[in-house]
């Protein structure tokens, strides 16, 4: 039984968490391009994607199926299968796995909804506590005006329509978007989150990421040598790649 | 047990209930709906909006094939015609992850703390959507099978039990458990003359033998001791189940009638 402890696996785990239109998804991408161009083995998880069970998800999240908690135990499942096939195996074997959202995403956003917080950590026991996690904080205006300029359809249970806080679903998000905030805001002390200014440009926001990452590799196996002579040199292909990232699509 | 306090009347009636005589409760005890006592944590929220349960939550506990189907169809009838409205409900029925599960079933890439989960998932979809509503509405839910099965799937597979229990803490308790008890020599032909030995209630996942046969002998025998273990802590009431049909029918209804409510 895994509990939600240090691991001893010779591989190393990043996560990035933040609210939608944060920017952290862009930000791991780099993460990820540099780590593969260093010759590192990196295995890359996204929140909500376990073949097992995403068809369950999306059908209750179609029909409107899903309680607080139900919503909870789903993503529960979900990120259990992703714990037991693309988590814990790629540590074992010494690679660098990344997530894309991890367990303190489940604690936001099912807190923001009412469920029990002390149920709800419990609940996540088996996870595997991160090398580091980095919370991309963003000022509520900015990451709304992200997610909400160009759509404008919004979710039953993405703009949080199951709380019953608005009628609109344009106003139901931001008052759920801010208790989601308030959440992470909370985590920062409880779960030693590294916090990240993602006002700051996307190339800034990523070399500080790498400088805090770079410590943690020493050890690490590579599968080859770098390909670059120092770590700071970023190809350039791959920053222009960042500065055309546009799309702030509200991930799942 | 993290159990929330309970009260005086109720710790009596447990330890009747452990001491084997029958618990008759007194007319004002009989008239009280089922109380907000959870297993641990209230996660839902019931006890912050005051709900009032009137029904009643009766479970039916034991292993694959030990006949628990057939009593229950012979207590809705029963219930029914004494003019008590019945809901029943089963395990991986659930509207939400019911199929789902069963898909996952059929492949063969299934964890433990997965297949946890999504047990977990299935069971709280019914207890809110199903048994909750129906409690509310002042019915008698019978229900085939409730969290001991679940807690004993996943202890056999070495899943954490204190994370089980946490889980699962939010689970309302029962005003009885039945558990149809059988040693294994029992289980194995009624299994043979039903299904037949099924994946997964042989627990092949595990590996535990050579073959179905093997395999589900180990693993069931495995499963009848965490039965055993929570007979006392959860309070089960254990009837025999290599009794005749109708005399453990007959049994079960002298258990209940004094629960039901009255008028």
């Amino acid at each position: 039984m895994e509990t939600y402890g240090q691991h001893q696996y010779p591989g190393r785990l990043f996560v990035v968490e933040g609210v939608d239109g944060s920017g952290k998804s862009t930000q791991i991408a780099l993460l990820r391009q540099w780590l593969i161009s260093e010759g590192f083995t990196v295995f890359f998880s996204e929140w909500n994607s376990s073949p097992l069970v995403k068809k369950t998800t999306s059908r209750g999240k179609k029909k409107q199926l899903l309680t607080p908690t139900t919503f909870s135990l789903i993503h529960a499942t979900d990120f259990a299968d992703r714990t037991e096939h693309d988590i814990i195996p790629p540590l074992k074997a010494g690679a660098i796995v990344l997530a894309d959202r991890y367990v303190y995403t489940a604690f936001a956003r099912d807190v923001a909804r009412g469920v029990d917080s002390e149920w709800v950590r419990e609940l996540y026991q088996f996870a595997v506590k991160p090398t580091m996690a980095f919370y991309f904080r963003v000022p509520l205006d900015v990451s709304l005006s992200r997610i909400l300029t160009g759509r404008s359809e919004l979710k039953y249970y993405e703009a949080g329509m199951d709380l019953g806080l608005s009628n609109d679903p344009h106003e139901s998000f931001k008052l759920f978007q801010q208790r989601i905030v308030n959440e992470y805001e909370s985590m920062i002390n409880e779960f030693g989150l590294t916090v990240m200014d993602a006002t700051l440009p996307i190339p800034e926001q990523q070399r500080q990421m790498r400088t805090l990452v770079y410590p943690h590799l020493q050890g690490v196996r590579r599968l080859r040598n770098s390909a670059h002579e120092t770590v700071w040199v970023r190809p350039a292909r791959e920053m222009q790649a960042a500065e055309e990232h546009e799309n702030w699509s509200s991930d799942r | 047990m993290t159990g929330n306090g309970s009260n005086g009347s109720e710790r009596s009636k447990e330890r009747a209930a452990l001491n084997g005589s029958s618990a008759t409760p007194s007319k004002m005890e009989r008239d009280i709906m089922t109380r907000l006592n959870f297993y641990g944590i209230d996660a839902i929220g019931l006890k912050a909006r005051d709900e009032v349960l009137p029904g009643r939550l009766i479970v039916i506990e034991g292993p694959d094939g030990v006949g628990r189907t057939t009593q229950l169809s012979l207590l809705r009838p029963w219930l029914e015609s004494s003019g008590y409205a019945v809901v029943d409900t089963e395990m991986t029925r659930s509207v939400l992850a019911g199929n789902g599960l069963k898909r996952a079933k059929e492949g063969n890439t299934l964890g433990p703390i997965t297949l946890t989960l999504f047990y977990a998932t299935d069971f709280v979809d019914r207890f809110e959507g199903q048994i909750l509503p129906a409690l509310r509405a002042g019915f008698i839910v019978l229900t085939d099978r409730y969290i001991y099965s679940l807690i004993a799937r996943a202890n056999v597979r070495g899943v954490d039990s204190k994370w089980l229990r946490s889980i699962y803490g939010l689970a309302l308790k029962p005003d009885a458990i039945f558990y149809l008890k059988v040693g294994l020599e029992d289980l194995i032909p009624r299994v043979l003359q039903g299904s037949g030995f099924d994946y997964w209630e042989s627990g092949m996942d595990m590996r535990l033998g050579e073959d179905l046969f093997e395999s589900f002998v180990n693993y069931q025998t495995r499963m009848l001791q965490e039965y055993e273990k929570m007979i006392v802590p959860y309070n089960f009431q254990v009837i025999d189940a290599t009794l005749p049909v109708e005399q453990i029918s007959e049994q079960l209804k002298q258990r209940i009638l004094p629960l039901l409510p009255q008028g």
